[in-house]
């Protein structure tokens, strides 16, 4: 009886094994605001290639971190430019292998319709007790977001009000719970096919704060696996690109 | 070395700590006593209820107290009629989300200890005229004392411990629900490993010295202490 099943179990994971010499899958991290473009390219690129790829979202930070310290990750979409440079220089990431994929853009945007004007004057005027952002540290839309009040001088006057979360999905959360009135955002979680899902929204202009490049980086566990390769080719196709743009952001010159 | 944020985040921590553990004494203390005396059939389901943190992930507490919390839910429709806004951000919404999640490290030492007290020495009480409430100060109390040291002991320590559930209705703001476990949880991330040491290893001291005291100084019963 024992001895059957072991033989069944050795025959499964031949099967297995078989299968992944055609179709390999890869591990990608991605930044939190990437994630529902990158489910749609990442089932794409099943249909298109045969492999698959298994989606991790998180901060970008949090991922440095663990590719690191021995992340099995193969593929790492940041949400910046600054962590694949950092991962190439540290030994972590294939040198050259590094480009954008996508330009981000901010958004102040309120799960409540007709809170938020379109040139963003509530933030001034506005009688609001919270205002969502992610960490700076570790997020480059939060980052952003802190340029924003910086240049509009009411990084101050909004100190005390900011709540911040720990990756760009939590403070999209945040807002859609109405625990925080508003709160800046990345424009692809409330955006598709042109205009905002649900709420109100400022999309902000992209001259108050540096432009939002999105890198995309090879990692060492990847160099050998097909799929890894593969899908930063796709990434470049024209029905990824078509999807990336669908979801409101720009695309590298 | 720590930083005076880190130090902030440190207080902060023992300071809801200490909050929540007084509210969970003062609201664990009579429903520990009903639980161990009582033959309700509700008995059962309060018993669940109160286990229910062991075993939920915090991330489920977390959520449903974001939405409960929120100016639509049922705790955040409550507070704002009470004059007092919503509760998520805040300090406060802190020690509730920690009174839920730290309750059952209370209850259920102080209920183990209450039921080994036996029916003669609170018949022997009353047959001297001591009211039901003065024999629980004077007689029940001092025979559970090791239950309640244990009590506090495990549920202000699982609240420093606390993140999951901060993590998600905290807000990260300085001095208000900045807590040492969400400050830990940052430095690693920004790459700070040298501060994340420091705080790290602060608190692994303080969760040893602690426990090695509750579990070698007080002497207590082994029903006392369910996690020995």
């Amino acid at each position: 009886m024992f001895k059957n099943v072991l033989i069944r179990f050795c025959l499964f994971f031949l099967l297995l094994m078989c299968q992944s010499t055609f179709a390999a899958t890869t591990l990608v991290a991605v930044a939190a605001n990437f994630s529902k473009p990158m489910s749609e390219i990442a089932a794409g690129f099943e249909k298109a290639t045969g492999h698959s790829a298994n989606l991790s979202f998180g901060s970008t930070g949090k991922f440095v971190s663990q590719i690191e310290n021995g992340g099995p990750f193969e593929i790492l979409l940041a949400a910046d430019e600054k962590s694949p440079q950092k991962l190439i220089k540290d030994g972590y990431a294939v040198s050259g292998s590094q480009f954008i994929y996508a330009v981000g853009k901010l958004v102040l945007w309120s799960a409540t319709a007709g809170y938020v004007d379109e040139k963003g004057e509530i933030l001034s005027s506005g009688n609001f007790k919270h205002l969502a952002l992610a960490d700076p540290k570790l997020a480059p839309y939060g980052a952003a977001a802190i340029e924003v009040l910086n240049d509009l001088k009411l990084q101050d006057k909004l100190q005390p009000l900011i709540v911040q979360s720990e990756n760009i999905a939590q403070a999209c959360q945040f807002i859609s719970t109405g625990n925080a009135e508003l709160g800046f955002v990345a424009l692809s979680q409330v955006f598709e096919n042109g205009k905002i899902i649900n709420g109100s929204a400022w999309i902000v202009p992209a001259q108050l704060h540096a432009p939002i490049k999105q890198a995309a980086v090879l990692l060492n566990n990847g160099i050998e696996n097909p799929a890894a390769t593969e899908l930063l080719v796709y990434l470049k196709s024209a029905p990824a690109l078509e999807v990336i743009k669908k979801y409101g952001y720009d695309l590298a010159q | 070395m720590l930083s005076s944020a880190d130090l902030d985040t440190l207080l902060l921590t023992f300071k809801v700590a200490a909050i929540a553990t007084t509210i969970m004494l003062l609201i664990g203390t009579p429903l520990a006593w009903w639980l161990s005396r009582t033959n309700s059939s509700l008995k059962g389901v309060i018993n669940a209820i109160v286990a229910l943190p062991l075993v939920l992930p915090p991330t489920v507490l977390g959520f449903y107290l974001l939405v409960l919390m929120g100016p639509t839910g049922i705790i955040g429709q409550f507070t704002q009629w009470l004059g007092i806004g919503t509760l998520s951000f805040t300090f406060y919404g802190l020690v509730l989300g920690s009174v839920l999640y730290s309750m059952p490290f209370v209850v259920q030492p102080l209920q183990s200890s209450f039921a080994m007290i036996g029916k003669q020495s609170l018949e022997a009480a009353a047959t001297l005229r001591a009211s039901p409430l003065d024999s629980f100060f004077t007689v029940v109390m001092p025979l559970a004392k090791p239950g309640f040291i244990t009590a506090a002991i495990l549920g202000f320590t699982h609240t420093v411990g606390e993140f999951g559930v901060v993590m998600m209705i905290g807000g990260n703001i300085p001095n208000k629900t900045r807590v040492v476990s969400v400050q830990i949880y940052n430095h690693v991330e920004a790459l700070e490993y040298a501060d994340a040491h420091w705080l790290a290893g602060c608190l692994l001291l303080f969760s040893f010295t602690v426990l090695l005291v509750l579990y070698t100084q007080i002497k207590t019963s082994p029903m006392a202490q369910p996690f020995k």
